[in-house]
């Protein structure tokens, strides 16, 4: 039931960051609850992937357009800067190769919002030094050989990787593990110690540069004026 | 459309016909039909601001009725399971249509229906039809039912290339599509299965060039082991193997003959035999070479990406099975995958059976919610709408 309220908490985030009458494709959408308030509150036109099968039928059979797939197999599949916002929660720890898809999202969509459990959290740094095993947390509660994250990581790294891949942080946002809520300057590096969740708002520096790159460019075109 | 037509009813056949005359229907094949009939029957009524009707498209030896008795097998219709009052498909809500097939065997024009210039059924004359062809037709009888615009097109296999050229063809006469277990286009392997299933009826001496009921002959053999070949296609290793094993009929040892020895020789036996009573050979020929024509990967990309008539409002549903080797999941993703890089409406499922593709017609509680939850919660949406 906590777990419940904190991804409400969450989604009401979520939402704030996206303009109104957005399109938003949320990856990882379960059951569709997130699409449901998009749609609701901010009149948002929504796609959803979800790799679990019987999830994907419940937000099918709820009404939403969602397509049962995986975010490192099915991306592929969208053209370029066909939504305005791609939202990937709670998921990019579990993804083979983070950086990957962190750069389709912001291939297909114009603005990505992304949220990871920070690995950097006191508790985790604390739990690692004097148990000498891998911490397990409300968070993160898995073990180590049965955990779905395999790259943990910390709001440190998320911002040099941002940095290195010429991404730029438009807002950037730590939920504390007592729900408390503040914005991230890069300058304090107490956020890190922290922040047991992060949301981030992100979007390319030099988008054209990675247009050109793509051979599907003028598809991308198109569906913007068939959309 | 012009009133050239009018609707009979047919006792024997329990249903209705709507029958068009002096019209000028041309066909892929450049044969303009000028007349023809649709077998059709409908469940449910029709609501007043006419929104709420389904057409379900059948498969290769399917027919109009989907639910009810079958009053030629005196069998549960193909799809009662799905379709009917307060099933996954409710007539209670929907009105649904079903009808045979052009070139189908059940009341429809088709290659056994007499042909009025001979006086004797058309067998090999009757016209090539194409899947395109067999829309094309069910559109006459839409619009002679006068409904503008259908809430949905359903079908499965054979069924999901009709309602996938419904949406290329007619995108505004339709809301919602429910494609499963289909494809963009037939594959060589299941071109190369229905051409050995060809040729075991056209070697039948009975088949007699396809004149054969004037004849008083029927080319049961051949119908029959095309048939076999068929249902082997339609189920998977696994669920034979589950079903039959290599267990004995009624024998404890082998015959080292070639009696059935096998379960699941005695099955194919039964199928095909079965087969020979309700359906045409003839029209297993039309209907296999209707399939075989069917490649819409151009025409649907086209669709997609350069509409010459709007269609962004097209909602799909594409459901594939896990063991389906005959539209097996990558195909039907194909269609999945052009719609999402057009940022169209698309839902997409794959179900974990071992049922294979017959899948779509057996017991499969995901199917039924899948497809009960998306016909009822957007049409909860249209209503709120208008």
């Amino acid at each position: 039931m906590n777990n419940e309220i904190s991804i409400r908490k969450d989604w009401k985030l979520i939402e704030s960051l996206i303009n109104k009458k957005s399109k938003v494709l949320d990856i990882g959408c379960g059951e569709g609850g997130l699409i449901a308030q998009l749609e609701k509150n901010i009149q948002a036109k929504t796609n959803g992937i979800e790799v679990n099968a019987e999830l994907t039928r419940k937000a099918i059979a709820n009404g939403f357009n969602v397509v049962q797939g995986n975010a490192e197999e099915d991306l592929f599949q969208y053209s370029n800067q066909s939504f305005d916002y791609v939202i990937l929660s709670q998921t990019l720890q579990a993804m083979i190769k983070p950086k990957d898809v962190l750069l389709e999202l912001l291939r297909i969509g114009g603005k990505a919002i992304v949220s990871f459990p920070n690995f950097g959290h006191w508790r985790i740094r604390l739990q690692l030094l004097l148990t000498g095993k891998m911490p397990i947390t409300k968070g993160l509660p898995y073990t180590w050989y049965e955990t779905p994250n395999i790259h943990f990581f910390t709001i440190k790294d998320f911002q040099n990787l941002c940095k290195a891949s010429n991404i730029i942080i438009e807002k950037s946002i730590a939920l504390t593990s007592k729900g408390r809520r503040y914005e991230i300057s890069s300058g304090i590096s107490g956020a890190n110690l922290f922040t047991s969740e992060a949301i981030f708002l992100l979007s390319y520096q030099n988008f054209q540069s990675i247009k050109i790159q793509s051979k599907q460019k003028s598809f991308a075109n198109n569906s913007a004026v068939a959309g | 459309m012009n009133k050239s037509f009018y609707i009979s009813e047919n006792l024997k056949l329990e249903c209705s016909i709507a029958n068009f005359t002096n019209v000028s229907c041309k066909l892929d094949s450049n044969f303009e039909l000028n007349e023809f009939k649709i077998a059709y029957k409908t469940f449910g009524n029709l609501n007043e601001k006419k929104n709420n009707a389904i057409l379900i498209c059948h498969a290769l030896t399917g027919d109009q009725y989907v639910t009810g008795i079958n009053p030629i097998t005196k069998k549960d219709g193909w799809w009662s399971r799905m379709v009917g009052p307060n099933k996954p498909i409710d007539t209670n809500k929907f009105f649904v249509i079903c009808s045979n097939v052009i070139g189908g065997c059940s009341g429809s024009s088709g290659p056994k229906e007499i042909d009025k210039k001979s006086g004797i059924p058309s067998g090999g004359n009757f016209p090539s039809i194409t899947i395109k062809d067999i829309v094309k037709v069910q559109s006459y009888l839409i619009d002679a039912l006068l409904i503008n615009k259908l809430f949905a097109v359903v079908g499965g296999s054979m069924g999901a290339m009709q309602a996938l050229q419904w949406s290329i063809d007619f995108p505004e006469k339709i809301n919602n599509v429910i494609h499963i277990a289909g494809a963009l286009k037939h594959s060589a392997q299941n071109i190369a299965f229905h051409e050995v299933g060809r040729q075991a009826i056209m070697n039948d001496t009975n088949w007699n060039e396809g004149e054969y009921i004037t004849k008083d002959l029927i080319p049961e053999r051949g119908l029959a082991v095309a048939r076999m070949i068929a249902h082997i296609t339609y189920l998977s290793d696994d669920a034979m193997h589950r079903k039959f094993g290599r267990k004995l009929q009624s024998r404890d040892i082998i015959s080292f003959g070639f009696d059935a020895d096998f379960q699941i020789e005695s099955y194919l036996r039964y199928q095909g035999r079965s087969f020979v009573d309700r359906f045409d050979a003839n029209s297993y020929l039309y209907l296999t070479r209707a399939m075989d024509y069917f490649d819409t990967v151009k025409t649907f990309s086209n669709s997609i990406e350069f509409p010459n008539t709007p269609n962004q409002h097209i909602n799909y549903l594409i459901i594939s099975f896990t063991s389906d080797w005959l539209f097996p999941t990558p195909e039907n993703k194909e269609i999945v995958k052009k719609l999402n890089y057009f940022n169209r409406k698309v839902s997409f499922t794959e179900i974990e059976t071992d049922k294979g593709h017959d899948s779509f017609l057996l017991d499969e509680p995901d199917l039924d919610l899948t497809i009960n939850g998306f016909l009822e919660s957007n049409f909860n949406k249209v209503q709120l709408y208008e």
